[in-house]
């Protein structure tokens, strides 16, 4: 009984998604197609952030401008959602001993690192700066060249899960431990939501805002853009490496 | 601009910063720092409100120096302040009403990090209400659904992993749903905002081919908002997960979360498609049929529930169904059912939750029937409690669950043909239902002999003590004002589109 009803139940997951399949096929072929300039997405907004961003935020990069700048709230809205990504992964992975000291502690301390891996440890010692200034080059230049605190903090984490992955456990914990995570995780968010809720006050108030923007091309060009990037990549360098050392062990050693 | 109407945007930036400002203290500050800024951003709206009530009109907030299209914006008016307000209090109880079993159920260390997400879901639910983009709208979903996540996550456990890991699949699927229908509407449309977007399928001739993409993403945006809202039969996940969580939890996922989404429903249909196209999306046809089954399944297997938390979280998927029956019925009254029923049940349901944390606190931690017997004479603020949310959740005058029978019968009685007789078996049939088992559960909390002795050293917690009253008295006072609660959604209505 119990095995044809699963039957059925797969039989109509099926024609469900076939359906679901034949309904999007149909709403795609009668949305306009792709590039055509009367489409309705070509309209006063895209072309304001074409032409305005650069002199408006300062931002040669009409996507940083229009993600820092124009449509700040969202961002500010999608660095939270990293956040409580973490918090929520802290929830269910971290493991406290002080109150749980009945957890089974034998595989916590294991080193799941190759120690004598030389050529692994050879080529990081070269590669390790390179992957830092290369993300620090992105989170910087974000307003003026593709790239911004997103694309840049990703490879920062990545960099660092690389050098847990070469020297273990023991050696990243000098520098990045739950201390320095929490601190520069909030110090960085409580900049820019406090930041942006000045910018907002300000906004919709019409007042003056005492935050210049230069819009001559050079690094501190965009006001406001250079350290929200930073605060970004920050809280992403942050979010990429708490996740992965999580997973990897339930929790920071220190 | 008035000082006040500030109140929108401060809200949101208060919780952001309080809730980061928690990840670096310990529970116990972190604890006075969450109910600090909810009671905080409570007062504000408070004060937003009265300045709707005196004559305020709506407004639009923009973030930032451009407003919208180019940039963000948010947008007030009497109701959404109203739905903040109450969210805010609600939350605000739940917190104070549950505090001892946060503290029981949590580890030490991890308490601030259930503040945190405490105080993100608030601000998640308040963006929700208050957003005029359906980009930021999502945004603040995924916030929404990774912090309901972690409330459920944080009293440890197989069946709360379970039940969790369950809900993430479920809510993800309706945030995907979502997604799909922002893109596709964009590409129709060519627009995020509400208003442009009604304006822009105002021009639509409804025959023609440029209509599909449109309805399919208002089914896309109803579906996915079923499905994270738990209405029948996408209401798998929602037992499991508002039982086996800790009371506060329950209180907010069940009074808050599921209208947050719900509300957020509201908005699209009425300010994007506009109350003249509802009539004629199928998919309202859809939505009734599915409330009417949801109102009288969900008190079946009520019925049939010999647990307490369970028989709360299937009465919720019953509630659901009128809100949902509301929404379906196509019309402004139906519409104002719903949202009366949103606030009813909210503080009600919360209530009921929080009592139910209190039951099982003198009855060893168990929330079978068998072991609660006589609970309510053991522990007499949950017991009375639990009988003004049962009055509530029946229908009967005084109490706040008698607006929302109240307006949606007589929403029901304007309809026509089928769809007037689904409308009204539905809600005659789920009123009998409603009845036999909060009566039964009643029952069961004040029956027996000889139990009602309070186990030794338990004490009340000053904080319980005034959370439970003030839901009462509240939910009294919602009762005795039914016809200034319709007079406020009114003019809400009159100022939403």
């Amino acid at each position: 009984m119990k095995k044809k009803l699963n039957r059925i139940y797969n039989i109509l997951c099926v024609i469900f998604a076939l359906v679901f399949i034949a309904a999007m096929l149909l709403t795609v072929n009668s949305l306009p197609s792709i590039g055509e300039p009367t489409n309705p997405t070509n309209n006063v907004v895209s072309e304001k952030y074409l032409t305005d961003a650069s002199w408006e935020t300062g931002s040669l990069n009409a996507v940083s401008g229009m993600i820092l700048d124009y449509r700040a709230f969202d961002t500010l809205g999608e660095s939270c959602v990293l956040f409580v990504a973490t918090i929520a992964v802290f929830i269910m992975l971290r493991r406290d001993e002080d109150s749980n000291p009945n957890l089974p502690t034998q595989y916590l301390n294991q080193s799941y690192e190759d120690e004598d891996d030389i050529i692994f440890k050879k080529t990081l010692e070269f590669l390790f700066p390179v992957i830092l200034c290369f993300g620090i080059y992105v989170i910087a230049n974000g307003h003026l060249s593709p790239g911004g605190g997103f694309s840049g903090g990703a490879i920062i984490g990545a960099g660092f899960i690389l050098y847990l992955n070469a020297y273990g456990l023991d050696k990243i914990e000098r520098f990045a431990n739950s201390k320095t995570y929490l601190a520069c995780s909030v110090c960085a968010l409580l900049f820019y939501g406090l930041a942006k809720s000045y910018v907002f006050y300000v906004g919709a108030n019409h007042l003056h805002s005492i935050i210049p923007v230069f819009a001559d091309g050079t690094i501190f060009a965009s006001g406001l853009i250079l350290p929200l990037n930073i605060a970004v990549g920050i809280v992403v360098s942050n979010t990429v490496y708490a996740l992965y050392i999580m997973f990897r062990r339930g929790g920071f050693n220190k | 601009m008035v000082l006040i109407q500030n109140a929108v945007a401060w809200s949101v930036l208060i919780l952001i910063v309080s809730g980061v400002a928690c990840a670096a203290l310990s529970g116990k500050v972190a604890k006075w720092v969450a109910t600090f800024a909810v009671a905080v951003v409570g007062v504000m709206n408070i004060f937003l409100l009265k300045y709707f009530l005196d004559g305020g009109e709506y407004f639009r907030y923009s973030m930032g120096h451009y407003g919208a299209p180019v940039g963000n914006e948010l947008r007030s008016g009497p109701l959404e302040a109203a739905m903040c307000v109450v969210f805010c209090f609600v939350m605000l109880l739940s917190i104070m009403g549950g505090r001892k079993h946060i503290e029981e159920d949590i580890k030490g260390k991890k308490q601030n990090l259930y503040y945190i997400s405490a105080i993100f879901l608030l601000c998640s639910m308040i963006a929700l209400v208050n957003t005029n983009d359906l980009f930021t709208a999502y945004v603040f979903i995924e916030i929404n659904t990774i912090t309901a996540c972690g409330i459920i996550l944080a009293k440890e456990g197989k069946t709360a992993l379970a039940a969790s890991t369950r809900y993430l699949i479920m809510s993800l699927v309706g945030s995907g749903m979502f997604l799909i229908g922002i893109c596709i509407m964009y590409g129709a449309t060519g627009h995020l905002l509400m208003e442009p977007i009604r304006d822009f399928v105002a021009g639509i001739d409804p025959s023609s081919r440029e209509m599909i993409p449109v309805q399919v993403s208002i089914a896309l945006f109803a579906v996915g908002m079923a499905l994270k809202s738990a209405l029948w039969p996408f209401h798998s996940w929602l037992p499991e997960a508002h039982s086996s969580a800790t009371a506060t939890s329950s209180a907010l996922l069940s009074g808050l979360v599921l209208k947050a989404y719900i509300f957020l429903l509201v908005k699209v249909i009425y300010r994007v498609l506009g109350i003249k196209l509802l009539s004629q999306n199928p998919i309202f046809d859809v939505l009734l049929i599915l409330g009417a089954g949801a109102m009288i399944m969900g008190s079946v297997n009520a019925i049939r529930e010999k647990d307490l938390k369970r028989m709360l979280a299937y009465s919720s998927v019953g509630q659901i169904g009128y809100i949902y029956l509301g929404l379906g019925m196509g019309t402004l009254a139906g519409l104002s059912a719903a949202v009366i029923q949103i606030l009813a049940h909210a503080s009600t349901k919360a209530m009921l939750f929080i009592a139910s944390g209190g039951i099982m606190d003198v009855s060893g931690g168990s929330k079978k029937f068998k072991d609660i017997e006589g609970a309510g004479k053991r522990d007499l603020f949950a017991g009375i409690a639990f009988i003004v949310g049962s009055l509530s959740m029946i229908g009967i005058p005084l109490f706040a669950g008698f607006a929302t029978k109240y307006v949606i019968a007589s929403a029901a009685i304007e309809l026509a043909g089928v769809r007037e007789w689904i409308a009204i078996i539905a809600i005659v049939v789920s009123a009998i239902l409603t009845t036999i088992y909060y009566v039964n559960a009643v029952l069961i909390l004040f029956g027996g002999k000889d139990n009602s002795k309070k186990p030794e050293g338990f004490k009340y917690s000053t904080e319980y003590i005034i959370a439970m009253v003030v839901f009462i008295v509240l939910n009294i006072a919602i009762g005795l004002n039914i016809n200034n609660l319709i007079k406020l959604v009114e003019l809400g209505f009159s100022m939403f589109a």
